[in-house]
C-alpha cells in the first residue's frame, strides 16, 4: 500500500517540477475537457499555447502577452507576500477597481488642462486608492482580530458596486449621450498610459510590474523585513519569539498588497481600458491569486507564471474566435491549473514510499 | 418615496426566503468547521449547486430531482476538496480559493445553454390550519418545503452536535485530531464526511437561489452568498442556533434594502446594494473580539505520523 512520508526538508526538485508538472497535467485535463465540448483537444491546446507565440498572427499577440501579463505579476508579487507570511489578502480585485477608481478621478478633475504631472499624479492617486482598500483588512484584523480574508472579499462587492454607481453617477461622461462609462483616458493625452516603448505592449504599468519583482525579490532575499515575513509563515512562534512584531506584518503585507493591485487597476483605466464602465474588472484580481501559487510565491516565479497564464488570456480568446470554445471554458481551465497545482505540491513535502502492510 | 409599500407580514415573510440559502449553506460549513476543516469554496460549491439544480429542473420539470441533483454537484465539487486536502495535505485555504474559482468556471460553462429560461416552480406547501393564522401564518407557514427543510436540518445539527455519540466524535476530530486519531476515529475518514456534507448543503443553498428565489439562471449569481454563509459561521460562534439567528439578519437586511430600493429611496441603488456586505463586515468586527469559540484544529493540515 502507498504511505505519504514526511520529508525533513521539502525537495529542492520538486519545488522546481511541480508547476511544470501541474502545467502538463492541466493540459492533459484541458483536452480531455474541449473534446468533451466536440472540439478537437490538440488543436484547441495548440491554439492556446502555441499560435499566440508562433502562429500566423503572433506579431499582433505577443505585446498582449505584456499588456494582459502586467497587472497579473503585479497583484501577483503583492499578493505573494502576505501568502507567505500566511496572510491571507483575497479582495485584491476590490483594490484594483479602487486603485482604477482614484486614478481616473485625478485625470477626469483635471480634465481637459494638460499638464506633466497629471499623470504621476493620478500614479500616486491609484496607489493610495488601492493602499487604502487593504488597509481597511488590516486595520481590523489588528485591532479586532478580525479576519481578513473574509474582509477584503466583502470589500470587492462594496468596490464593485462602488464602481457601478460611479460608472453610473459622477464619473459618466457628460458627452457620452447617456452611455454609461466615463471619458476615455486615450483620448487624453496627460492621462494616457502609453506604451514605453512603441509597438511592445510595454506601457508604464508592465515596468512596474517588472521593478516589483525585483522589488520583491531583494526584499525577501536580502532584507531583514523579508526575512521577517517568511519566518512569520513558516514558524509563527519562532517569529513571536524572535521580536517580529506580528501586527506590523500584517499591516505591511496587506498593505503593499493592496497599493500594488490599485496601481494595476490604474495603469489599465489609464491604458488597455481606457475609461471607468460597469464591467471594467475583468477578474485580474482573483486570477493574480493562481498566478502567485504558480509561481510557488517566488518573485521570479509569479514573473514566469504571470506571462504563462497571460497567454492562456490570449489563447483562450484566439480559441473563442476560431474554435467557438466558449470563454467559460478558460475559466475553468485556469481553475483546474490551481487545482492541479496545489495536488502535486505534495510531493514537495512527502515521499510516497510503498510499504507492505504487516500481518497483525 | 413610498413606505406604505412595505407591509411587515410580507417582509418578514420574504426575510425567510431570503434567508434560506445562507441559512442552508451556513449550516453545512458549520459541521465542516466542527470537524476542524475550513472549506472556503463555499461561494464555488454554491454556485455549482445552483446550475445543477437549474438545469435538471429545466431538464425533467420536475423541482426536487432539481434539489437532489444540486446537492450531488456540491458534494461533487466538495470530494476535490476532500481529496486535495485530506488525501493530498494541501493547504486548506488555497484549496478552498481553488474550489471557488473552479466552481464558478465549471457553472458558466455550465450554464450558457440556461440563461432566460424559467424553471418550474415547486408548489408553496401552505401547513394546514397554522397558516391560516393572521400575520403568523403568513410569516411563518406560507412557504415552499426548502424553508422548512432548512429549519429542520439547523435542529437536526444542534441535536447532532449536542446529544448524540456521533457528533461528540466529530467535535472531538475539530478540537484535536492528534487525540481523536490516539482514540482510534478515523480522522481523515470522518473529516471527508463533513466535508462531503457542506457541500451537498451549499449545493442546495445555491439552488433555492437559482430555483425559488431569482428564479433564473445568471452567471455568477449566488454573488457573495457563499462568503456570507462563511461569515455566518463565526458570527454564529459555531453553535447552530445562532446561525439561525445570523441568517435572519442577514436576510433582513437583503429584504429591507430591495425593498427600500423598490420604494424609489433617493440613495443610488448601488449604495443599497453594497449593504449586506459592510453590514458583515460590521458583524464579523464585533463578533470576532471572542476567539475562544472557533475548533482548536480549524485549518490545520492531519498528518498521522505527526
Amino acid at each position: 500500500m502507498l504511505k505519504l512520508e514526511k520529508r525533513p526538508q521539502p525537495s529542492r526538485v520538486f519545488a522546481y517540477l511541480t508547476p511544470v508538472l501541474a502545467v502538463i497535467a492541466t493540459m492533459f485535463a484541458g483536452g480531455l475537457l474541449f473534446a468533451a465540448l466536440g472540439k478537437n483537444p490538440v488543436e484547441a491546446i495548440r491554439t492556446i499555447f502555441w499560435d499566440p507565440l508562433f502562429g500566423d498572427f503572433a506579431a499582433y499577440y505577443r505585446p498582449q502577452l505584456l499588456v494582459k501579463g502586467g497587472p497579473l505579476i503585479l497583484i501577483a508579487i503583492g499578493l505573494s507576500l502576505g501568502f507567505r507570511a500566511g496572510i491571507w489578502n483575497i479582495g485584491a480585485e476590490g483594490q484594483y477597481i479602487v486603485g482604477a477608481l482614484c486614478g481616473a478621478a485625478v485625470a477626469l478633475a483635471f480634465y481637459p488642462l494638460e499638464a506633466w504631472y497629471i499623470f504621476p499624479l493620478m500614479v500616486l492617486a491609484g496607489a493610495l486608492g488601492g493602499l487604502v482598500w487593504g488597509m481597511i483588512p488590516a486595520l481590523l484584523k489588528v485591532k479586532f482580530g478580525t479576519n481578513e480574508i473574509l474582509v477584503s472579499l466583502m470589500l470587492v462587492y462594496v468596490a464593485e458596486n462602488l464602481l457601478a454607481a460611479m460608472a453610473l453617477g459622477r464619473m459618466k461622461n457628460p458627452e457620452g449621450r447617456g452611455f454609461p462609462g466615463s471619458r476615455n483616458l486615450k483620448e487624453y493625452p496627460s492621462a494616457f498610459n502609453d506604451e514605453v516603448f512603441v509597438g511592445t505592449g510595454m506601457h508604464w504599468g508592465v515596468l512596474t510590474a517588472f521593478l516589483a519583482v525585483i522589488f520583491a525579490y531583494v526584499l525577501l532575499s536580502r532584507h531583514m523585513l523579508g526575512f521577517s515575513i517568511r519566518l512569520s509563515g513558516e514558524a509563527p512562534r519562532a517569529a513571536r519569539f524572535s521580536g517580529v512584531n506580528p501586527a506590523r506584518i500584517v499591516l505591511f503585507c496587506l498593505g503593499i498588497s493592496g497599493l500594488m493591485a490599485g496601481l494595476a487597476g490604474m495603469f489599465e483605466v489609464s491604458g488597455p481600458s481606457g475609461q471607468i464602465s460597469i464591467d471594467f474588472n475583468v477578474g485580474y484580481g482573483f486570477t493574480a491569486i493562481i498566478v502567485a501559487f504558480l509561481g510557488r510565491l517566488h518573485p521570479v516565479g509569479i514573473l514566469l507564471a504571470g506571462l504563462l497564464m497571460a497567454l492562456t488570456y490570449i489563447g483562450g480568446e484566439i480559441a473563442q474566435g476560431n474554435l467557438g470554445l466558449p470563454s467559460a471554458a478558460i475559466q475553468l481551465f485556469q481553475g483546474m491549473l490551481l487545482f492541479f497545482l496545489l495536488a502535486v505540491d505534495m510531493l514537495t513535502n512527502y515521499r510516497i514510499s510503498l510499504v507492505k502492510r504487516e500481518a497483525t | 418615496m413610498d413606505m406604505d409599500s412595505i407591509t411587515p407580514a410580507l417582509l418578514l415573510a420574504s426575510l425567510m426566503v431570503a434567508a434560506t440559502p445562507i441559512l442552508l449553506a451556513g449550516i453545512g460549513e458549520l459541521v465542516v468547521e466542527r470537524a476542524g476543516v475550513l472549506n472556503l469554496g463555499v461561494e464555488g460549491m454554491m454556485i455549482t449547486g445552483a446550475i445543477f439544480g437549474f438545469a435538471v429542473t429545466i431538464e425533467s420539470g420536475s423541482p426536487m430531482l432539481g434539489f437532489a441533483a444540486a446537492a450531488a454537484g456540491g458534494a461533487g465539487l466538495a470530494l476535490l476538496f476532500a481529496a486535495l486536502t485530506q488525501l493530498a495535505l494541501a493547504n486548506q485555504v488555497a484549496s478552498g480559493l481553488a474550489l471557488t474559482l473552479f466552481g464558478l468556471g465549471l457553472s458558466s460553462l455550465l450554464g450558457q445553454d440556461y440563461v432566460g429560461l424559467k424553471p418550474v416552480q415547486p408548489p408553496a406547501f401552505k401547513i394546514p390550519l397554522l397558516s391560516d393564522i393572521p400575520f403568523i401564518g403568513r410569516v411563518f407557514f406560507s412557504h415552499d418545503l426548502m424553508v422548512y427543510f432548512g429549519l429542520g436540518l439547523v435542529a437536526a445539527v444542534w441535536f447532532m452536535l449536542k446529544y448524540t455519540r456521533a457528533g461528540l466524535i466529530l467535535r472531538a476530530v475539530g478540537e484535536n485530531h492528534h487525540a481523536a486519531h490516539a482514540l482510534g476515529y478515523k480522522v481523515v475518514r470522518i473529516r471527508i464526511l463533513a466535508i462531503l456534507f457542506g457541500g451537498a448543503c451549499a449545493g442546495l443553498g445555491g439552488a433555492y437561489i437559482s430555483l425559488i428565489r431569482v428564479p433564473q439562471w445568471t452567471e455568477g449569481m449566488t454573488s457573495g452568498a457563499g462568503w456570507i454563509a462563511l461569515a455566518l459561521v463565526v458570527f454564529a460562534s459555531w453553535k447552530p442556533g445562532r446561525v439561525l439567528l445570523g441568517a435572519w439578519l442577514f436576510g433582513g437586511v437583503t429584504v429591507l434594502q430591495l425593498n427600500l430600493q423598490a420604494a424609489g429611496l433617493a440613495i443610488p441603488v448601488e449604495y443599497l446594494s453594497m449593504s449586506p456586505y459592510l453590514i458583515t463586515i460590521l458583524v464579523l468586527v464585533i463578533m470576532s473580539a471572542d476567539k475562544s469559540r472557533a475548533p482548536a484544529s480549524l485549518g490545520r493540515i492531519f498528518h498521522a505520523s505527526g
